[in-house]
């Protein structure tokens, strides 16, 4: 087995006397699709932003590529090769569709020749099929096409690790398979991604191992044929 | 059919191949020495000091707007002790005139250090609350800051201060006419300077922080190291606007020098003018400074901040993002002052 390109271990997160994440591990292979899965509320959001830096964790810690980044702000484990999309798009509102791809490429690889910006951006916005589109505000923009721009300003960087927060919700199953492509021709490249999830026949279509929270806390980590008929798991979403 | 105007600055310059660029830059000084030029005449002409006091006031707004628009407008973080970094400007110049008197053009750096360095120091203290955080601790700077200065007897306390004016050089004719010229030429460096900060690196990430700060970060914007500059950047401006003022009214004290009308002022004029843009300050101060000073001479002096409060009511309603976002969206729907303006040209 080669060493995990990310590895999170005992993350910890209490909100006031609520505890969101009791002591999670989770490791991360380079190139693997990892699929994480949960019902509502069982802390896969707050697992994300713990992961990115976008909530301080309150024990644990997260090796990527084996250096300790648990202290590091968003910015430096963008920079690093760790970038995420969100569950409700968050694009720039008041850039238009290319200024908001050429964000991270100005600021996480530190680019600064405005006309390979500018390329870079656009080559980004054809992979997911919004060139035509990049010089419109993303007011305009449909739910799909939001997801896409998250996922493009997510890739733009040619990161190390993906980490996709719901990028299918709410989408319909043509959609969907339109976003799980751009997904599986990203890993061909060499991204390891993983996938926050709830549509089970994307889960089972893209992940090569799925990972099950719970209430704050992991139940089931194996492949997916296998975590699905695991006891625990078929009782947290189906019940007794 | 001709060509959509471009959306905005920055792709304007990308379209623009170098050589025209360079003769369009030409184009904006000359334009820019003409306007001054026709400016000083106007004034000249008048035959009186009072229009060089006017003019002085309306183009040290056009500072205060512009420095306030840096963090305000680019950045979305909002304000209210303008008035605190303008008085330490201008009371660093007062303690410069008590003790080693230096000569005013050197007594403004110092103004804008000391200013820029209580901005890097609030910022620090509060940038890492997002937010409306920052604007209360700001206005309780303003608050502290005067409570300090009205305490201390060596700059005036609560009493104020006089000021003798030095004897004006002979170039510039009268002392007011030498301030004049002084604000003019910080008021086209604050608004170059903003300017370059809007087209650089520095204002894409402070755009991408005021649209989404999380979803900045996470692009690799490295959001309180830009925030700090912002602050830094625009007290020190606001800090040089402060420091010729002690010889501009020849008298301080901390009412004057904490004034509320600064505070107002610079939010308001950036508001009315658009703050996206770094034109927007700039029309909102001609416009709004220039409104202040024709009314306080024809009607009241007492109705100054009536007017702010009215004209922006009145933006709010009608032209919410200011005179900029209105100009936008006649342009986009392709109006007849737009189809008049790209006929001619």
């Amino acid at each position: 087995m080669d060493t995990p390109i990310v590895a999170a271990t005992g993350i910890t997160k209490r909100f006031g006397g609520f505890t969101a994440l009791n002591e999670v591990d989770l490791s991360l292979q380079p190139r693997e699709r990892l699929a994480l899965i949960g019902p509502n509320g069982s802390g896969k959001s707050t697992f994300v932003n713990c992961l990115s830096g976008v909530l301080a964790c309150d024990a644990g810690s997260t090796l990527f590529e084996g250096r300790d980044i648990s202290r590091m702000a968003p910015w430096q484990r963008a920079r690093l090769g760790m970038a995420r999309s969100f569950q409700i798009p968050r694009p720039f509102r008041g850039m238009t569709i290319r200024e908001n791809i050429e964000v991270p490429l100005m600021f996480a690889l530190h680019h600064t020749d405005r006309a390979r910006v500018r390329s870079l951006a656009e080559a980004a916005l054809a992979q997911v099929g919004l060139l035509e589109r990049s010089n419109s505000s993303p007011r305009g923009l449909s739910q799909v096409e939001l997801r896409k721009l998250e996922l493009a300003r997510a890739l733009v960087t040619k990161p190390k690790v993906l980490i996709a927060d719901e990028s299918m919700a709410g989408l319909s199953e043509p959609e969907v398979d339109e976003i799980l492509e751009v997904l599986f021709r990203l890993n061909e490249g060499g991204i390891s991604i993983i996938l926050i999830e709830h549509i089970m026949r994307a889960v089972m279509r893209f992940a090569e191992r799925v990972v099950v929270l719970v209430s704050g806390a992991k139940i089931a980590d194996g492949a997916p044929g296998e975590v699905m008929s695991h006891p625990e798991v078929v009782k947290a979403y189906l019940g007794e | 059919m001709t060509a959509p105007l471009p959306r905005n600055v920055l792709q304007a310059a990308e379209a623009i191949p170098a050589g025209s660029r360079a003769a369009r830059l030409a184009g904006i000084i000359l334009a820019g020495l003409v306007l001054v030029g026709l400016t000083v005449g106007l004034l000249d002409w008048t035959g009186t000091d009072y229009a060089y006091l006017a003019a002085y006031t309306v183009l040290q707004f056009v500072v205060l707007a512009t420095a306030w628009n840096i963090l305000g407008g680019y950045a979305g973080y909002v304000n209210f002790g303008t008035a605190a970094f303008f008085a330490i400007g201008c009371y660093t110049t007062v303690v410069i005139y008590k003790t080693i008197q230096l000569p005013l053009l050197l007594a403004i750096p110092i103004g804008g250090l000391m200013a820029g360095i209580v901005g890097f120091g609030t910022g620090y203290l509060t940038l890492r609350l997002r937010g409306v955080f920052f604007s209360i601790a700001t206005l309780a700077l303003a608050v502290l800051l005067q409570t300090l200065v009205v305490n201390w007897t060596f700059v005036g306390g609560a009493r104020g201060v006089y000021v003798l004016r030095p004897e004006a050089l002979s170039i510039f004719g009268s002392y007011t006419r030498f301030l004049f010229i002084v604000m003019l030429a910080l008021a086209i460096g604050s608004v170059l300077i903003a300017r370059m900060v809007a087209n650089s690196w520095l204002g894409r990430g402070l755009a991408a922080i005021r649209d989404d700060e999380t979803a900045a970060e996470c692009c690799g914007v490295p959001g309180l190291r830009l925030k700090l500059i912002a602050t830094t950047l625009s007290g020190a401006l606001m800090g040089m606007a402060g420091a010729p003022f002690p010889y501009f009214i020849t008298y301080v004290d901390p009412g004057t020098a904490f004034s509320l009308s600064v505070a107002v002022n610079s939010i308001a004029m950036p508001l009315i003018g658009g703050t996206g843009h770094w034109i927007g300050p700039v029309l909102g101060a001609l416009l709004l400074g220039s409104v202040q000073q024709v009314i306080t001479v024809t009607v009241s002096s007492a109705l100054n901040l009536m007017i702010v409060g009215i004209l922006l009511v009145v933006f709010v309603a009608v032209a919410p993002n200011g005179i900029v976002g209105a100009w936008k969206r006649l342009s986009e729907r392709g109006s007849w002052i737009h189809r008049l303006l790209r006929r001619r040209a």
